[in-house]
């Protein structure tokens, strides 16, 4: 069991070496090896693509490994009880902290609301935690932090937090109970009593495997979005996106907003790109909103909680969640 | 005659857990039969939260992981007869 506490403190000065001479290592390739000249635009996305590749697999998978360790210490059932008879302001905030931090799948999307409402968790509160839990994720928080900086990735957080709380509380203060399909109130939900003892050796052994599962599956997206994004660094003219995605364009809010939905990539493909997008003219807050878009509402998501909720629930969840994205697309594009 | 059950919806852990579920007693010479419970109404039921759910013999032993094969060894032999 120590054995396991070590691999950890072992790997990270090795980590800690490969990150800080990865911009050395990446001029030495480029500049050194293949003797490029300097300034092509093919130097310039070969240089972003053996620069930025490395930087974001070494991030995610610090991260992940992180986050894999932390979601040991809570879980759907916990969550359940802390957020159980909570009123409805202080529920809602707890509920969306809770959604970062609580392993949470899609697929046991139903289970879990069912779980939640019936438990006594107020209707506005379980939103809060669906919103966010999907919307704020670590992949999305790594690539943020590696390509943009770790002020975009705190503003990531900080408005999807509150999105996550003030549509949950809009949601609760509307009542719509009745909206919830019949035959979930009327189910008796069992109790699984699942005691588990974890040691510390097997919350390392969470985190490793997190990091094979997460990392193993996102890594090809990475790859193909940061060569896709290292294609429009060196490629695409300056300001080329400023017309369609800058600030001047106004309805570029609302359209990414609508064009996002849609489309159900993870954020390992999409931010790369995105962040491309940003070097040519687009505006920060609209690569936000479509951003946040793409990742928090999903329509597989709907489809699967359409089989508990009436379809103007779901409506008003996503028109909800929706104009939260749009306005905080439209702040940024005022203030930035 | 003992009974596993995986619950989930069909996501790709659970059909995953199903199939080690399937190896492992045969592995063990273990009588047992392998039930997927695929209905939400039952999987809500049962009081799993997150799937892949795994019973044995009417105990819900974990909910939302797969186990590492030894785990998986462990609690059959620990929960059958």
């Amino acid at each position: 069991m120590k054995n396991k506490i070590l691999i950890p403190i072992l790997v990270l000065p090795v980590w800690i070496f490969i990150y800080a001479s990865l911009q050395s290592s990446a001029d030495f390739i480029v500049y050194s090896l293949l003797s490029l000249p300097k300034e092509s635009h093919f130097t310039n996305a070969l240089h972003f693509f053996i620069y930025e590749v490395p930087k974001v697999l070494l991030l995610l998978t610090l991260i992940v490994f992180v986050i894999g360790i932390i979601r040991t210490y809570f879980s759907p059932e916990r969550t359940r009880k802390i957020l159980g008879g909570k009123s409805l302001f202080v529920g809602n905030i707890l509920a969306s902290l809770l959604g970062i931090v609580t392993p949470f799948c899609s697929c046991s999307a139903i289970p879990l609301f069912i779980g939640f409402v019936q438990a006594g968790v107020p209707l506005g509160v379980t939103f809060s935690f669906l919103i966010s839990a999907p919307m704020i994720n670590e992949i999305a928080l790594v690539l943020l932090f590696g390509l943009f900086g770790w002020q975009t990735a705190l503003i990531y957080v900080a408005t999807g937090l509150v999105i996550a709380i003030v549509s949950g509380y809009v949601i609760g203060r509307l009542k719509l109970e009745k909206y919830v399909e019949d035959w979930v109130r009327k189910i008796t939900v069992g109790e699984a009593e699942i005691e588990e003892k974890i040691l510390f050796g097997n919350r390392v052994d969470s985190g490793i495997n997190a990091v094979k599962e997460i990392v193993g599956k996102v890594w090809i997206y990475i790859v193909i979005g940061i060569a896709v994004g290292a294609g429009i660094h060196g490629y695409v003219p300056e300001n080329f996106m400023a017309g369609i995605m800058g600030k001047s364009a106004w309805w570029s809010v609302p359209v990414s907003v609508l064009v996002g939905v849609p489309i159900y990539s993870n954020a390992a493909g999409i931010i790369p790109i995105v962040q491309a997008l940003l070097g040519k003219g687009a505006s920060l807050g609209t690569v936000l909103a479509f951003m946040m878009s793409v990742i928090g509402l999903s329509l597989p998501e709907m489809i699967i909680l359409r089989k508990v909720l009436k379809l103007p629930l779901i409506i008003t969840f996503a028109g909800i969640v929706a104009a939260g994205i749009i306005v905080v697309g439209y702040l940024f594009n005022i203030f930035f | 005659m003992n009974s596993i059950k995986v619950y989930g919806t069909g996501c790709a852990n659970c059909k995953r857990l199903e199939a080690m579920c399937i190896e492992t007693i045969a592995e063990l010479k273990i009588d047992a039969s392998v039930e997927k419970v695929t209905e939400i109404e039952e999987i809500v039921k049962s009081g799993i939260m997150r799937t892949p759910g795994l019973e044995i013999n009417g105990k819900i032993v974990s909910a939302g992981k797969i186990p590492t094969k030894e785990t998986l060894i462990h609690w059959i032999r620990e929960n059958t007869n």
